[in-house]
């Protein structure tokens, strides 16, 4: 019985997910729109989009690895599912165990790592460069986001369930009202457009420099569950900061979801900001961007917040 | 290296970063590019023949045709060149509506480059606002031509059209506005600390690297080497208003991009100057020109990216030049790759090839491909000794009546 009930918990949130990720997505291409002086696409672009890529033809390139190239979208799709999943639980039903923040760790790597999966299943030269780029990536902005989650469970007096960093904010006032808090809200935003794979530090698909990098190859429905599992974490990588740095007030009630919605779309706001006033950094100066001052300041964040500040 | 040069990052024929069917070979050893070579020939549409076939005034459109975004260029050259060889003085009016057009020309082809550059660094917001910025240029176009793009403005003896005093007060207007918007994104580009991160001290061209590849424009302007045909050979109005040649030091990307911006100011301050003069004026605006003696003559003019050279040999019987013979400043500014790109990692590369401001139509050559055999019939060298021969065998036809020849050999 719970079984089947997890089953159809499952399909339910991934339509609510894949809903509201290309909603999200939509607000992101309309305020970048507005911001360049654009009109923008209508709401319904994103869903347009992928059902489109629904109904194109899917192209297996000769030579790759047939079982790979499919299954790679589509097991990213699977994980940025199950990070919303999880979200949601822990929002709605206070639901979650004791060590969920490193699952949640883990399942956020999985959509970059399907990516290089996909990538090198291919076979291009081209999605050759781009998983190199998308591998060195992940590897770099990895160090200043665990950093930054370590912040908010220093905080809740080291736990590592995610129920407990979101009800310890209700009770004591969100992590960001803390100098510590501020460093490491500032560090995960940046860290997550790494995360997010936009500008600047989209390399890995870089258009202009090597078309599409790791998913050049691939087109029709594949394509647009790239898209959607992208779509989704658009969704989840916000909504996980919120919850780490900008809890405080307990959902209940129709205010209180409102306030909610507006701290998410201020962090939605932000990152669409910093993507739009940067050009893309190269590669190295990524790594040490990232291995540099910010892996710096994350551990002297989470100095100040063992020191309680 | 014969190991490494295996991996080929192909940049073309078809790619995001080139606007223009071209082909860039990239030979990596990871990110680092070992070796550049270039491909050209996908474009090629034989207009110096086809101006063999054409009338005197026909030539100017169809040079007009060469380039889409300095279209003025090369009918410019191409008048300049055939007044040379008819010895025409054009009236005072139409070296300055010229000079007008020209300039106008270069302010739009630098946006338009600004704008392109921010957008192959995935800066898509200067690639709008740029390219937003743009539009009053070619409002300013459509209000004086008619045209936005192809102006037809130029004729042999002067111009087509005349700029109205009515018209000033708007153009100057418009003029004005654009040139705060440009000050704005000058600011923002050169103050971007992401931006000089990224470009400065990439693809750099010394001294040295210009005079051995012959580069010319804003390319050997950003490497310190001060060229600039409106003031080393000025025509049109260039030698009768104020203004200055831009000049950096570095030769990076970065400068290239200052050079430009700061070459708007300046092309803004010589519209400026020239309105000025023309307005409450009257004056002819073209000579008439009723035959082409026999005799050859040559044009250059200052296009956005460099000198554009026209050559033309009439034999004073035909209505048509019997030897049109163009060069166009990619040409020249393209093979400095070799130079700049290699040692330098994919991303650079990218910028780099994009920051010469490349016009693959200017620069295509012929190639010649075996269709069964998929392979071309002549290579880089065989073109170049062919070319060779062809010079000596003209040269022994013709050398010894030409005062030209006479000067160059």
């Amino acid at each position: 019985m719970n079984v089947i009930y997890s089953f159809w918990y499952f399909v339910l949130s991934f339509i609510f997910l894949s809903v509201i990720g290309l909603f999200v997505s939509w607000i992101d291409r309309k305020i970048t729109a507005r911001i360049q002086w654009r009109v923008g696409p209508p709401w319904y672009q994103s869903f347009a989009d992928i059902i489109k890529l629904s109904g194109k033809e899917v192209l297996v390139p000769e030579g790759s690895n047939r079982f790979t190239f499919i299954f790679s979208p589509i097991l990213s799709v699977i994980a940025s599912t199950i990070c919303g999943t999880m979200l949601l639980l822990v929002l709605r039903k206070n639901f979650g165990f004791g060590g969920d923040l490193i699952l949640f760790i883990y399942l956020l790597t999985i959509p970059s790592l399907s990516i290089i999966l996909g990538g090198s299943s291919s076979g291009n030269v081209l999605a050759s460069v781009g998983i190199s780029r998308e591998l060195k990536l992940l590897l770099s902005y990895e160090l200043p986001f665990i950093c930054a989650i370590i912040i908010p469970a220093i905080k809740a007096n080291f736990t590592t369930s995610l129920i407990e960093i979101f009800q310890y904010q209700n009770l004591n006032g969100s992590n960001i009202f803390s100098l510590s808090g501020i460093i490491g809200f500032i560090i995960i935003l940046i860290a997550s457009t790494g995360k997010l794979g936009v500008v600047p530090f989209d390399l890995a698909e870089a258009e202009t420099e090597i078309a599409g990098g790791a998913l050049i190859e691939y087109s029709g429905i594949l394509l647009g569950f790239y898209k959607l599992a992208k779509s989704i974490l658009l969704f989840v990588v916000p909504l996980f900061i919120v919850i780490l740095y900008l809890g405080g007030t307990p959902i209940i009630g129709f205010g209180s979801l409102l306030i909610f919605i507006l701290k998410y779309l201020v962090v939605l706001i932000l990152i669409t900001l910093i993507r739009n006033t940067n050009p893309r950094l190269r590669i190295d100066q990524s790594l040490r961007f990232f291995w540099g001052w910010l892996t710096l300041i994350g551990i002297l964040g989470i100095l100040i917040s063992l020191s309680g500040v | 290296m014969e190991e490494l040069k295996k991996v080929i990052v192909p940049i073309g024929p078809y790619h995001p970063l080139l606007e223009e069917p071209e082909y860039f070979q990239l030979f990596c050893d990871g990110e680092e590019v070992v070796d550049v070579e270039w491909i050209a020939g996908y474009n090629h549409r034989g207009i110096e023949k086809l101006a063999e076939s054409k009338h005197w005034d026909q030539v100017t459109f169809l040079v007009e045709r060469i380039c889409g975004i300095c279209s003025t260029s090369h009918p410019f050259a191409y008048c300049n060149a055939v007044e040379d060889l008819a010895q025409i003085e054009i009236p005072e009016r139409a070296k300055y509506i010229r000079s007008i057009i020209g300039e106008l020309e270069r302010l739009h082809s630098h946006l338009l480059w600004i704008g392109l550059a921010g957008h192959f660094l995935g800066y898509n917001t200067v690639f709008m606002w740029a390219w937003k910025y743009r539009e009053g240029i070619l409002d300013m176009f459509e209000m004086i031509t008619g045209n936005r793009n192809h102006y037809a403005m130029f004729r042999i003896g002067g111009v087509r059209r005349n700029i109205e005093d009515e018209d000033i007060p708007i153009l100057k207007k418009t003029l004005s506005e654009v040139e705060g918007k440009i000050k704005m994104l000058t600011e923002a580009v050169i103050d971007d600390p992401v931006l000089s991160a990224r470009l400065k001290g990439v693809g750099i061209l010394n001294k040295e690297d210009i005079k051995n590849y012959g580069a010319v424009g804003p390319i050997a302007r950003a490497s310190g080497v001060d060229i600039d045909v409106r003031k080393d050979d000025p025509y049109a109005a260039y030698n009768l208003v104020d203004w200055k040649m831009i000049t950096t030091n570095n030769g990076d990307v970065f400068d290239k991009a200052v050079v430009r911006l700061l070459e708007c100011f300046e092309s803004i301050k010589i519209i400026n100057q020239s309105l000025d003069r023309i307005k409450g004026t009257k004056g002819e605006i073209w000579k008439e020109v009723r035959e082409i003696p026999k005799g050859e003559g040559i044009g250059r003019h200052e296009a956005p990216r460099g000198e554009v050279f026209h050559y033309i040999r009439s034999d004073g019987r035909a209505s048509s030049p019997i030897r049109h013979k163009i060069r166009a400043p990619s040409y020249v500014n393209i093979p400095t790759f070799k130079a700049s790109c290699i040692g330098e990692t994919i991303s650079d590369v990218c910028i780099i090839l994009a920051g010469v401001d490349p016009c693959y139509c200017c620069t295509e050559r012929i190639a010649v491909y075996d269709k069964e055999k998929k392979k071309k019939v002549y290579s880089f060298e065989d073109l170049v000794k062919k070319s060779i021969e062809k010079t000596e065998k003209i040269k022994k036809e013709i050398g010894k009546e030409s005062k030209l020849w006479k000067k160059l050999f």
